[in-house]
């Protein structure tokens, strides 16, 4: 292939070769000398009182080195670090823990003690050894049952479990609402349920931690997405300098927000190091990853929508409530007010949008950011709103949804919830999921087979989300992203990016972006990742943002580096600047091409150095920190054809199409394997999984058993399709493709299900006994 | 802590010989013992399928078996379907059809495809699906795994429809 198409070009990926020979290093795949390992103890109430731990049996066990528990960390290690506490209670401490329960334990996992010792088998049988005294607690599982005035309180002195209640006056939406109807338009109302999941990366949490006590350095290994965040607030939870702590990310088996996080383990093994004088590592169980890592979603929301006769929306107004779980991770608290609340007007240019918010504590692991982190949950509602317009106008839903969407011309685009769109052809990528299906056709078809009593559907989701987070200000620190780029006496060019690829693919796409720039091979070109000793001060990999904003830094890093070559190569050709070019990897004059020296002979020279002009500075290396001056909103249409079968109640998906608009496309092959990952974590929402709790604030679902992950028999072919609608606020024109298959697909597959059942809306997850319920009317 | 017994274990055509706890799970003798950490652990309740390995050449979840009940057989891990160097087909399929993203799951993958495809060397996108279900991967959507299979299937057939006289 020519360099020069190297933008835009499917090409395999650069780090399988160690990924399919078992030659990739994840956490648990390293062993340090002398290292121990830890594991621990987990509450298995929902709410108790801890009235006596005994560790002697454990502590004697041979081959145990140590039992920790909360009053060892006492004025030793700090709280969990939270990004944003909110006011009025969480910045007073509600909500916040040390690494171990102290006095209380508020969810079914919830970290008691824990073990070090020789071997992880050791340490497993010492856990059983323990001894714990709990007085159970009054339990609230319910989001909705814990704002009750007389709901039992998991902080008794804040007097309630509602963090944060944010309820502006709805008088000016309640007066568009009845002029709607007075004018002869209509009103829907919905509850609307966005259960509760677990992320499940199929590489669970792990962590080795190693202490020098003669420089107080510690080395901390860890599969998470966030290097440098970990870094810093992991020093300061321990009482060390910044500059004390490394952390090394090796290679991640998947994270999807759930290792965008700081977690006990971090500094529980850290701390056990410390206090051992020897490297500890712990690896998750998948019962605990489960338990304890956080949980995605879990909203109750209320929805509500006017509009007129024809389906022309005119007001939406929605009741968020956010179910925390029982303690704050690392952006628990702003999920639903920072990304949820912003998306609510979809992509439709709806004239009033009002909502109010309620985030609660209730007996249940902490939700965080989980694939979409809270756009999902927004799209969600806005798309069943559309649909329930749809059914109460009597028209189609695509027909509905093609009138009320913002016209590309509006871009930039102000939206009633105040987020500012960059860029969108909502139309363009309806109609071309519409042709793809043949939409009329099927709708012609899905008539035939209901009047021969089949259960056929046909649902449609246009969303749109947010991705390239963030600009100044949105986080108490700035979301830039960075890039050092170094280019070695050989030519090869080695960049070290500050975000955090783990599956994502950028050790390909960012040397696509460098190949392309510098007409060099890509094969000399190397990005390295994941050492808070080597990489610039970066944010790491999540929200879709690493192309988008690590990739800009990354480009940017070579433009400069692009122009110093010219300057040198001008001085070796004795040329101007101004006049030098570099193509395909040289450098030439413009007027004379036969004059020209070699990207490798200019590297050559500048890391050498004696041949330099002396106003030249030897070497060539820069570090870029690029901040995005706004965020981007790709957008698209997904399709979903349903057959359900009435006697079973079992869901097949016929067909499942998927326009998407991420902007320019890197790596095609790429964006293609993030949009079906997606997609199916989506469906699985759809219609398989759900993190289950009982009245007692028991787990349910502990195992893979029990919470139903897709697998590859219940999947439809995904087709895939996309438009191109480059944004303005980064110079590549991307827009970041991580989270938009998941944020997509749910709603479109709810829609296809009820529109084959004939009902307006069904919770999810939409599993076989529930539709069964439904179809026999039981 | 209990007695050890004697194990004699032959793992990628090496024979070892280990004194091991008689509860230890082959996976974690091939991975603390052996240091052989391409198979992975991903759930321990037999379900994600990130440990299988042939055991005399038979697909198994290496998180169910005990080090102790391999005694005598003949193990093949993802380390050692391909001689050093070289790529088997299958791992070839992957790589061409981006059927991996954190690669987690991959080396399981791999390792059950191989049984499916010993199975059934023509198999269909369905059969494949079926083969299958016994592994989860929570990146890929399994699209792209399918087709690593499907080019796996196609290049290993035209591989073996080589005559073997004229091979090497
Ligand atoms: S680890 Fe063996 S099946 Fe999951
Ligand atoms: S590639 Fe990540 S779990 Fe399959």
């Amino acid at each position: 292939m020519g360099i020069a198409a190297m933008l835009g070009a499917p090409i395999k990926r650069r780090e399988d070769p160690r990924l399919i020979t078992g030659q990739a290093t994840y956490v648990d795949d390293m062993k340090l000398l002398g290292m121990l390992h830890m594991t621990v103890l987990r509450s298995t109430y929902g709410h108790a009182q801890i009235s006596s731990i005994n560790t002697d049996a454990a502590s004697q066990l041979p081959g145990v080195v140590a039992v920790i528990t909360a009053q060892d960390l006492k004025n030793k290690v700090g709280n969990i670090p939270v990004a944003a506490p909110l006011p009025p209670h969480i910045t007073r401490g509600m909500g916040r823990r040390l690494p171990l329960a102290d006095g209380k334990v508020r969810f079914y996992g919830d970290p008691v003690a824990i073990v070090v010792a020789e071997n992880r088998y050791v340490a497993r049988d010492a856990l059983d050894l323990i001894e714990i005294d709990y007085e159970p607690l009054p339990v609230v599982s319910d989001v909705e049952k814990a704002m009750q005035p007389d709901a039992p309180l998991l902080y008794p002195e804040f007097g309630t479990n509602v963090a944060v209640s944010m309820h502006p006056s709805s008088e000016a939406i309640d007066n568009i609402f009845a002029e709607t109807i007075a004018n002869g338009g209509v009103i829907i109302k919905e509850r609307i349920v966005n259960q509760r999941l677990a992320p499940s990366a199929m590489e669970t949490r792990g962590v080795i931690a190693e202490f020098r006590k003669s420089d107080s350095t510690l080395n901390l290994w860890s599969s998470s997405q966030i290097p440098h965040l970990l870094r810093n607030y992991l020093a300061e939870q321990l009482g060390l300098l910044q500059h004390q702590v490394r952390v090394i990310v090796p290679e991640v088996g998947g994270g999807f927000g759930s290792k965008l996080n700081i977690y006990p383990e971090e500094a529980l093994a850290a701390f056990a190091a410390m206090q051992t004088g020897r490297p500890v590592k712990w690896i998750e169980d998948r019962d605990e990853n489960l338990a304890a890592t956080i949980h995605g979603r879990d909203q109750v929301n209320y929805v509500e929508a006017a509009a007129t006769k024809e389906g022309r929306v005119t007001a939406l107004k929605f009741h968020v409530i956010s179910d925390l779980g029982s303690y704050l991770q690392f952006f628990t608290d702003v999920i639903a007010i920072a990304f949820t609340l912003p998306m609510l007007s979809g992509s439709y240019a709806v004239p009033h949008v009002y909502s109010r918010c309620d985030i609660v504590f209730t007996n249940k692991a902490p939700t965080d950011a989980y694939r979409g982190a809270g756009r999902p949950e927004a799209t969600y509602m806005v798309e069943r709103a559309l649909d329930l317009i749809a059914r109460a106008v009597k028209r189609d839903p695509a027909e509905v949804r093609l009138l009320n969407f913002v016209q590309p011309e509006q871009f930039p685009h102000t939206m009633a919830t105040g987020a500012l769109y960059d860029s969108g052809n909502y139309a363009a990528a309806l109609e071309k999921a519409l042709d793809l299906i043949e939409y009329d056709k099927l709708r012609a078809e899905q008539h035939q087979k209901r009047a021969r009593g089949k259960l056929v559907g046909i649902g449609i989701s246009s969303y749109v989300e947010i991705c390239g987070i963030g600009p100044k200000g949105v986080a108490p620190f700035g979301l830039y992203e960075s890039a050092r780029v170094r280019i070695e006496q050989t030519g090869t060019v080695i960049v070290y990016t500050g975000t955090s690829p783990h599956g994502q693919g950028e050790e390909t796409t960012f040397a696509q972006l460098i190949s392309n720039e510098f007409g060099i091979p890509i094969e000399d070109v190397l990005i390295l990742h994941g050492d808070t000793n080597s990489t610039p001060e970066g944010r790491g990999t999540y929200g879709s943002r690493t192309t988008a904003v690590g990739g800009t830094a990354v480009y940017q890093g070579s433009l400069r580096l692009k122009e110093k070559m010219k300057t040198i190569a001008a001085a070796m050709l004795e040329a101007n600047p101004s006049d030098v070019s570099l193509e395909d990897g040289k450098f030439s004059v413009a007027g004379t091409p036969q004059k020209s020296v070699s990207f490798a002979q200019v590297a050559a020279a500048a890391n050498t150095s004696n041949t330099l002009p002396m106003d030249i500075e030897p070497g060539l290396e820069t570090t870029v920190f690029f901040e995005p001056e706004a965020c981007t909103f790709p957008f698209g249409t997904h399709i979903c054809a349903v057959e359900v079968d009435p006697d079973t109640g079992e869901v097949e998906i016929t067909r499942y199409i998927a326009v998407d608009d991420c902007g320019k496309q890197i790596n095609p092959l790429l964006v293609a394997g993030q949009i079906h990952g997606g997609i199916v974590q989506g469906i699985g929402q759809a219609l398989y999984e759900e993190v289950v709790y009982n009245e007692e604030g028991q787990l349910l679902t502990t195992t893979f058993m029990d919470y139903a992950m897709p697998i590859a028999p219940y999947l439809p072919a995904l087709e895939l399709e996309h438009t191109v609608t480059p944004t303005l606020v980064n110079p590549l024109g991307v827009k970041g493709v991580g989270e938009a298959g998941t944020i997509g697909s749910t709603p479109a597959v709810v829609a296809a299900v009820a529109d084959a059942l004939g009902v307006a809306h069904i919770d999810m997850p939409l599993k076989a006994e529930k539709l069964w319920r439904i179809i026999h009317h039981q | 802590m209990a007695t050890k017994r004697s194990i004699t274990i032959t793992v990628n055509g090496q024979q070892h010989q280990s004194e091991i706890e008689p509860r230890m799970l082959l996976v974690h003798y091939l991975r603390e013992i052996l240091d052989l950490t391409g198979t992975h652990i991903g759930c321990n309740t037999s379900q994600c399928g990130a440990c299988v390995v042939l055991l005399n050449g038979e697909a198994v979840k290496a998180c169910t078996v005990l080090a102790m009940q391999a005694h005598g057989c003949e193990i093949t891990t993802i380390e050692g379907l391909a001689p050093a160097g070289e790529l088997h087909p299958i791992q070839t399929g992957f790589w061409e059809k981006h059927g991996l993203q954190c690669g987690f799951c991959t080396p399981g993958m791999i390792m059950s495809s191989y049984q499916l495809l010993k199975d059934n060397p023509h198999p269909t996108e369905d059969e494949i699906c079926k083969g299958l279900e016994g592994n989860i991967c929570r990146c890929t959507g399994y699209q792209n795994i399918v087709r690593a299979v499907q080019d796996a299937a196609e290049h290993m057939s035209t591989e073996t429809s080589i005559p073997v006289s004229t091979q090497n």
